[in-house]
């Protein structure tokens, strides 16, 4: 793996206008993606991991506004590019596979169709030729008898079929960043387990770097290298996967693992979160958005955030993150 | 433990020539009556016990007859043919439609999956928990308030939220309502439709804590369907696996995730992500289930996808058999019992 970042997004803020108040989505997101690896970004809904995405896919809705920060892709800002240069690198270099098929794939064409079409627009194959190579990229999405099902319109096919046809468009360019924003919630766990593993592997053999988005903590732990957790619109906790589940340092990260059917033995041992996101309309939002949650709270929280990341690419968002190697995994009040 | 449900040769056939359409009326038309229809058999052949106090999971993959069973046995939808006994009644061959004004209709109960599309938008979080009181219970007035109030605290459900409606309730609060509706009045059997599947995990573990608390509370037995397997795992005694429209395999839920017999209960634990669980098998599915519109008798529904299919499982379907506490419907169960 080169240690040159595919991607390397650095304070990014988003806003909402909305008729209540200005929303603040997102404040100070960083985080980097080097070429060929996979890293995936969790937190629970409104925590803004999908604001992420359309923001760097340039998709925000027209309410949300990027107020600052740089996506570094290559020699592109892709906050400040055009929406010419954006058009360009969106689908070619960057591709997007959405959280519900069906509702992403165009009801009235044929998947095959749909497939052929990014391929004529993004992927330099002639018009002639289009139909022909979208048959070939069904098949090298695994479905069986692919000539027929390009002829399928989506509500045709079962949903991991459709997720398939999805990743299918999303490679045909043979991007070098794809974006997952929750590609199997939906599906059953079997077809799910063939889903990530396919991604894995075609992301494996294009070198692609992927940026993998999900609330589900065990799935991320067994799929990318690297976990972004994030809170209300902050990157909490960025660090490498075994640390990350071996030594939680946010306390958010801690009782976030806590509270995984997973990770416990019966149902009293599992940990519930107290309380809820803060309401980012809010003028005195405190620097930590998860302070007013915290066991740990001190009163240095008041101060701005810490954002030194230490030299194991673990980084912090805390002022009292727990100990760098706790012995068991910290005990949380079940609330 | 005293048997409370008892489903015995459970079938739920649709005919799949129905609808709307030129084709579909032809059909019909020119079939020479409706047992010459293709059928969907959605349920076949279903026999389980829930007894009192216990909690039954049942796990399978979207399409395998999960809710078609589930809507069949809370009576919602008439049956084809089998038997279901609640105690010592008969209810399968009541019609639906006769059921809803039943005694026993409040007996079982269910939580539906999401509660924001379940509960009545133009229903207050009151008026929703209160609707089976009024139908069931015929309470009026002040001790329906009163019995309303109860169960919301018992939910946990704050008082001053019971005047809002479900659009201004968050994810929790909103399944706190659809349980409160349900055990309002006071069933035996809860029979729970994935009912924490639209929720963070934060919120999920709540949610659970109190259905394990109502659960010893009201000694209410507890059907449980879900996908996700670790919550299966947390809450029930025992699970059953259902694989289109036939039971696989069953048995305490502990021992079924640990030591799988059935090869789809083996695929479904493999796909299961683990937080602590580096080496992950992949034992994967190919192919997609097979169609379940007449599906041949005489094959096992798993063949084609199952990574063990040999010969016998191309001519005869093999039968729900009994090891110990655990039933599994494989012709190979023998052999995945004494692997270690």
């Amino acid at each position: 793996m080169s240690t040159a970042p595919a991607l390397s997004v650095d304070g990014l803020c988003v806003e909402f206008r909305t008729r209540s108040g200005i929303v603040r989505a997102l404040d100070n997101v960083s985080f980097s993606v080097a070429k060929g690896e996979t890293i995936a970004i969790v937190g629970e809904s409104g925590s803004g991991k999908s604001v992420t995405a359309y923001a760097l896919m340039g998709i925000l809705d027209p309410a949300g506004r990027v107020t600052a920060g740089r996506a570094a892709f290559g020699d592109l800002d892709l906050l400040s590019a055009t929406p010419r240069q954006l058009a360009d690198v969106r689908g070619r270099q960057i591709a997007m596979i959405f959280q519900n098929p069906r509702t992403a794939l165009n009801p009235i064409r044929q998947v095959g169709r749909q497939i052929a079409d990014v391929l004529i627009r993004h992927g330099n194959v002639s018009r002639k030729a289009a139909p022909a190579a979208a048959v070939e990229m069904l098949r090298a999405v695994g479905i069986t008898d692919p000539a027929r099902r390009a002829k399928a319109y989506p509500f045709e096919m079962s949903g991991g079929m459709c997720q398939r046809v999805m990743i299918a468009i999303a490679l045909a360019a043979k991007p070098s960043l794809l974006i997952a924003d929750e590609p199997t919630t939906g599906l059953d766990v079997t077809t799910q387990a063939v889903i990530m593993d396919l991604i894995g592997d075609l992301a494996a053999k294009l070198g692609m770097a992927t940026i993998f988005i999900t609330h589900d903590l065990a799935l991320a732990g067994q799929r990318a290298a690297r976990i972004v957790v994030m809170h209300a619109g902050h990157v909490v906790e960025t660090a490498p996967t075994a640390p990350l589940f071996a030594h939680p340092r946010h306390p958010y990260t801690a009782e976030l693992i806590a509270a995984t059917p997973d990770s416990a033995a019966n149902l009293e041992d599992l940990a519930a979160i107290p309380g809820s996101l803060p309401d980012l309309r809010r003028a005195d939002l405190p620097p930590c958005r998860y302070s007013e949650r915290c066991p740990r709270k001190l009163p240095a929280c008041a101060q701005p955030l810490p954002r030194a990341e230490a030299f194991s690419g673990h980084f912090v968002a805390c002022w009292n993150p727990l100990p760098e190697q706790a012995l068991s995994a910290p005990k949380v009040s079940a609330a | 433990m005293t048997t409370l449900l008892e489903i015995s040769e459970l079938s739920k056939t649709f005919t799949a020539a129905g609808g709307p359409g030129a084709w579909a009326r032809f059909k019909r038309r020119f079939s020479g009556g409706p047992e010459n229809l293709p059928k969907v058999h959605a349920v076949d052949d279903v026999s389980f016990v829930i007894g009192k106090g216990e909690t039954v999971g049942l796990v399978g993959e979207s399409g395998c007859g999960k809710s078609t069973l589930v809507r069949a046995l809370t009576r919602l939808i008439d049956v084809s043919d089998g038997t279901i006994t609640l105690g010592s009644r008969e209810l399968a061959r009541k019609t639906s439609r006769v059921f809803a004004r039943d005694r026993d209709r409040a007996r079982i109960q269910m939580v539906f999956q999401d509660a924001g599309e379940s509960v009545n938008p133009r229903f207050t979080a009151f008026a929703a928990i209160a609707d089976p009181l009024r139908r069931l219970r015929k309470l009026r007035g002040k001790a329906l308030r009163e019995r309303v109030e109860t169960v919301a605290r018992q939910c946990g459900l704050p008082l001053e939220l019971l005047q809002r409606y479900p659009h201004q309730l968050s994810g929790g609060q909103r399944a706190r309502v659809g349980i409160a509706r349900a055990i309002a009045v006071e069933p035996d059997l809860l029979v729970l439709d994935e009912p924490t599947a639209a929720l963070d995990v934060s919120v999920q573990v709540v949610i659970l804590q109190l259905l394990q608390r109502l659960k010893r509370e009201f000694a209410m037995s507890y059907l449980f369907v879900s996908h996700d397997l670790s919550v299966v795992r947390l809450l029930c005694d025992r699970v059953l696996v259902m694989y289109l429209g036939k039971i696989v395999e069953s048995g305490p839920a502990a021992d079924v995730f640990a030591h799988p017999l059935h090869p789809y209960t083996q695929a479904l634990v493999a796909a299961v992500p683990r937080l602590h669980d580096t080496a992950h098998e992949r034992l994967r599915l190919s192919g997609e289930p097979m169609s379940p519109i007449d599906p041949d008798p005489n094959v096992c529904r798993f063949y084609g996808r199952c990574p063990r299919g040999a010969e016998p499982c191309k001519s005869s379907m093999p039968a729900l058999r009994r090891f110990g506490e655990r039933h599994v419907a494989c012709h190979f169960a023998e052999e995945f019992l004494t692997r270690p």
